[in-house]
């Protein structure tokens, strides 16, 4: 009794951890169960799980904001595009190019199914080419480099093929130098490119869910190894595999929340920093990528289902474990 | 024994508590560390196991708490086919035992009272339930102002006492100890065997597994398992055959 009076002092003492741990930010006890000491010392269960899922969440969070703002700015550009057509009159002389874009602006009046039409005015021509042909390439005198007359015109209804077709011969029957051509055929390639990354925000995201979940499963295994007399301890007094479980997955999840909270945090902040830079640029297609509040939504699914990931993976891991031991 | 300081789920009334039939037990490809062993403990008995280092008592407790099966023959406890059971319903049945390991096999970073609280936490019991049943059996072994001691400050001694007191709160129906008393003063030797034989009077069926011949002396209704080499001895045959706990030396007592 000596030698334990000896060490009772420094056996009453509480265990404190280390240092304040990410996970110690949240309540101790998911659930209230009781206020039991915890069967597996939560030290040595999580480590550097919180910290990994946090930068995983942050990581998947930022991808699908990506993701989503591209889908916006895609939707919002083939909305804008949509049923849009320009119509070129290629004519080197200039009183024969504006006869021909008077005639096709009024034959495109009198067609079905265009609702809007107008010639675009010299000065935003001469704005479009400055940059090729310098400032007066394009001269009310005629000497300078000819450049087609430009009418932009709005259809209603599916704008297909045969319509364009069509629509080209009616205005070449008083305007030989008329050229129809779709807006949106201009930015397919930027159509598919934004289709691509909105591909590859979601591929991240999946494989960033994949490496939580392996994170998860080694540090589960881990702290199965670290703890292993102790959970053959609760097993030979009763406990259930559900029990033992429980224990890892309350850890993991408890890890997991702090870390999301983390993560999730980070990603806000780094998403209204993009969104006020892209802001600032003032191009109707980047300002069109604006997140909705369904799209923010979504972006609060992200770090939910990385808790839900973490913790069914601890559970999967364990009980599989588990299973082992008679 | 602290008063209401249990869960009780003895007086199970089933006839025999364990039966054992031609048991035999090899690891791997080894030859047999138990060979055709063979008894039955009835409710409200009080056995020694006794036998030379390497004669199978440790793999025979084992068989006993459920933390191995045996390569052959039958096991029943509680009247349950132990070997066919479905491992989710073994908790259940281990619910039922208490065990005093060799080792302790204490969980290092919990308290004595934690360690004590832990088969009542594994089987739901309240905080508030437990409370009073642990703070008891700590003070009954001893350690009523060690409760907050983790076991590594605790002495061998100590730490055995925390053992038992864990095996013993429940109230098991069947309580295996193996070498129980080897840590403590022949003093705390005398009131841990107190601490069994009030528990069996309770209706708990104990196994003590020991070298100490001088222990078997202090119980003097307990009946000897003496294992040598692997094989049970049971000259008289009131292990396979016991006499009604009625018809046994010191019942109703």
């Amino acid at each position: 009794m000596t030698e334990a009076a000896a060490t009772q002092s420094d056996a009453e003492t509480p265990a404190q951890p280390p240092s304040r741990r990410l996970a110690d930010l949240i309540p101790r006890r998911l659930g209230g169960a009781s206020d039991q000491a915890d069967i597996v010392p939560q030290s040595r269960l999580s480590g550097p799980i919180p910290w990994v899922i946090a930068i995983m969440v942050a990581l998947m969070v930022i991808a699908a904001a990506g993701g989503l703002a591209l889908r916006n700015t895609g939707r919002a550009a083939a909305s804008e595009l949509s049923g849009g057509i320009t119509v070129q009159i290629v004519e080197a002389r200039p009183e024969e190019r504006d006869r021909e874009a008077g005639a096709a602006l009024a034959t495109l009046a009198g067609l079905p199914g265009v609702s809007d039409a107008h010639l675009v005015p010299q000065g935003e021509l001469d704005a479009l080419v400055e940059p090729w042909l310098g400032e007066g390439g394009i001269g009310a005198d005629g000497d300078a480099v000819p450049v087609p007359a430009l009418i932009d015109a709005r259809l209603t209804g599916l704008l297909s093929a045969d319509r364009l077709a069509s629509l080209q011969t009616a205005l070449r029957v008083h305007a030989p130098g008329a050229r129809v051509d779709a807006q949106s055929t201009w930015l397919k390639p930027v159509f598919g490119a934004i289709a691509s990354l909105q591909w590859l925000s979601l591929a991240l995201i999946v494989f960033l869910g994949l490496a939580t979940g392996a994170a998860v499963l080694l540090a589960a295994r881990t702290a199965l190894g670290n703890n292993r007399a102790t959970i053959e301890i609760v097993h030979l007094l009763g406990g259930t595999d559900a029990q033992i479980a429980q224990i890892f997955q309350r850890s993991i999840a408890r890890d997991a929340i702090g870390g999301a909270l983390a993560g999730s945090g980070a990603a806000l902040v780094v998403i209204l920093l993009l969104g006020q830079s892209f802001a600032a640029l003032q191009a109707g297609i980047v300002t069109g990528g604006a997140l909705a509040l369904a799209d923010w939504a979504a972006l609060l699914a992200v770090p939910l289902a990385a808790v839900v990931l973490a913790t069914l993976t601890a559970r999967w891991t364990v009980i599989g474990a588990l299973k082992g031991m008679l | 024994m602290p008063d209401g300081g249990a869960v009780s789920h003895h007086a199970s009334g089933d006839a025999e508590i364990v039966q054992f039939d031609n048991v035999g037990l090899r690891y791997g490809t080894d030859r047999e560390v138990l060979s055709d062993v063979s008894f039955t403990l009835y409710p409200g008995s009080f056995y020694f196991l006794t036998g030379a280092s390497g004669a199978g008592k440790t793999s025979l407790l084992k068989l006993l708490y459920l933390a191995q099966r045996p390569s052959r023959g039958a096991i029943r406890m509680f009247g349950t086919d132990a070997i066919t059971t479905p491992r989710e319903k073994l908790p259940l049945l281990r619910r039922r035992l208490g065990v005093v390991f060799q080792d302790f096999r204490l969980v290092p970073h919990l308290s004595a009272y934690d360690n004590v609280a832990l088969p009542l936490r594994v089987a739901g019991v309240s905080e508030r339930e437990l409370a009073g049943p642990v703070t008891d059996m700590l003070e009954w072994v001893g350690l009523a102002d060690r409760m907050s001691a983790r076991p590594a400050t605790l002495s061998g001694g100590e730490q055995q006492r925390v053992a038992i007191a864990r095996a013993v709160i429940g109230r098991p129906d069947l309580l295996v100890a193996d070498e129980p008393t080897g840590n403590v003063d022949p003093e705390m030797a005398v009131k841990l065997l107190r601490l069994f034989e009030a528990l069996n009077r309770l209706g708990t069926t104990v196994v003590v597994a020991t070298h100490d011949v001088h222990l078997l002396r202090k119980v003097p209704d307990s009946l000897i398992m003496r294992l040598d080499k692997g094989r049970l001895a049971d000259p008289t045959g009131a292990l396979r055959y016991p006499p009604r706990r009625s018809a046994m030396p010191g019942a109703g007592s």
